[in-house]
């Protein structure tokens, strides 16, 4: 069941959050810390392999922007990534406004658009109609912000924002699968490999 | 304490978060605050900034902790209010040293019926929490009782709340 279908996304191709992450973290080569948001964010980039960089958020829906750019701040030489969904940035959109006006070069937030709140049982969001999480970012201060057209285009566009100053947001239209597992649930566990993984330089 | 009693109460604990090593201090505005959010702002060691909500900024803090950065959350009381899930999910369980400084709007005089019935929800919140909480009434106590909490949540991964009571603030008054 697809209803990701709304005009803003032109000819953009659906792809899937499992894929999707894969790709991402073959391509993170200098120990970039990647936090997810709730839900179905952390447990495909759980079951995407368990870097000690990686954060995994248990609750706090909407927060994993707001971690992942105090983390970017604390340490400006590492690049760092937010895995979000597109229901968890609606909840604290002006998150968008913060990073939009700090412009923290070392960010990249990636939005998993499924176009609805999947884990809670596919209620259609905001951009299953009318919003464009792109247009929001790019009108709040985050100029380099795109959509992926396909998974090259992703690929392409991953490799340049890790490469070049940000901040950067990059929305990807996925379908409307749940993760492929789920995280282990121990936050202090969570944490402390966590910050051992981010110890060391970038 | 001499000397500290002399000092205007923004300018003790701005003192005590330099000496205990906080680097970053986020906020949301308030009235009360202003005279140490402007010390902040224009502290070049202390990276200042200004957050949309009191949850936004209880993440940043969280994330920059995690990164080795000591940060502060600042807000009113009202602000408070919006943050129990997030302490609850993402402070406590986490075990984050997150200091919060709150200026204690609805009581003491308080002109508008909305904040009395906000600051009523704080303190059960924070109890049902476990949540280590000190009400901050004299300047001659400031000092030790910020220095001593700080200190204390930063040793034991725990968050800490100050609560600036109007009686060192002098607070909020309804002027006609
Ligand atoms: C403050 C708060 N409100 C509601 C929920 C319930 N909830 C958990 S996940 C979720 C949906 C998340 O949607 P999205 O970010 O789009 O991710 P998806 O499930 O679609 O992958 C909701 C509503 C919650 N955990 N916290």
């Amino acid at each position: 069941m697809d209803t990701n279908t709304t005009a803003h996304h032109g000819n953009r191709k659906v792809m899937n959050r499992f894929d999707v992450t894969q790709r991402l973290v073959a391509r993170l080569h200098k120990n970039e810390a990647v936090i997810g948001g709730i839900g179905n964010t952390n447990f495909d980039l759980w079951m995407a392999g368990q870097r000690p960089q990686n954060f995994y958020m248990l609750g706090s829906m909407g927060l994993a922007c707001p971690i992942a750019l105090g983390v970017a701040l604390a340490q400006p030489g590492r690049g760092v990534v937010a895995l979000e969904g597109d229901g968890s940035l609606l909840m604290q959109l002006s998150c968008l406004a913060t990073i939009g006006t700090l412009k923290p070069k070392n960010l990249l937030i990636l939005v998993m658009d499924n176009a609805c709140y999947q884990i809670t049982g596919s209620q259609p969001t905001a951009t299953a109609s009318n919003v464009d999480l792109v247009g929001v970012a790019r009108a709040s201060g985050l100029e380099s912000s795109h959509w992926a057209a396909d998974e090259p285009s992703f690929e392409h566009l991953v490799e340049r924002c890790l490469a070049e100053p940000g901040p950067h947001l990059i929305a990807v239209r996925i379908d409307g699968k749940s993760a492929t597992g789920s995280t282990e649930r121990d936050p202090v566990a969570i944490r402390q490999r966590f910050m051992r993984g981010i110890s060391t330089a970038a | 304490m001499d000397a500290a009693a002399s000092r205007p109460w923004h300018v003790v604990l701005h003192a005590v978060l330099k000496s205990n090593k906080v680097r970053l201090f986020t906020y949301v505005p308030d009235r009360v605050l202003t005279p140490l959010i402007k010390i902040a702002h224009d502290d070049p060691d202390l990276l200042t900034l200004v957050a949309t909500r009191e949850e936004e900024a209880l993440g940043i803090v969280t994330g920059a902790y995690m990164g080795g950065m000591l940060g502060v959350v600042a807000m009113q009381t009202s602000g408070f209010a919006t943050i129990p899930n997030a302490l609850a999910s993402l402070a406590v369980p986490y075990q984050i040293p997150l200091l919060m400084i709150v200026s204690e709007r609805g009581t003491l005089g308080e002109f508008n019926l909305g904040q009395a019935m906000v600051c009523r929800t704080m303190r059960p919140v924070l109890d049902a929490l476990g949540i280590e909480t000190h009400t901050i009434t004299r300047l001659d106590e400031l000092e030790f009782i910020a220095d001593r909490s700080i200190q204390q949540a930063v040793m034991t991964q725990a968050p800490v709340a100050l609560i600036l009571s109007p009686l060192l603030t002098g607070g909020k008054v309804f002027r006609s």
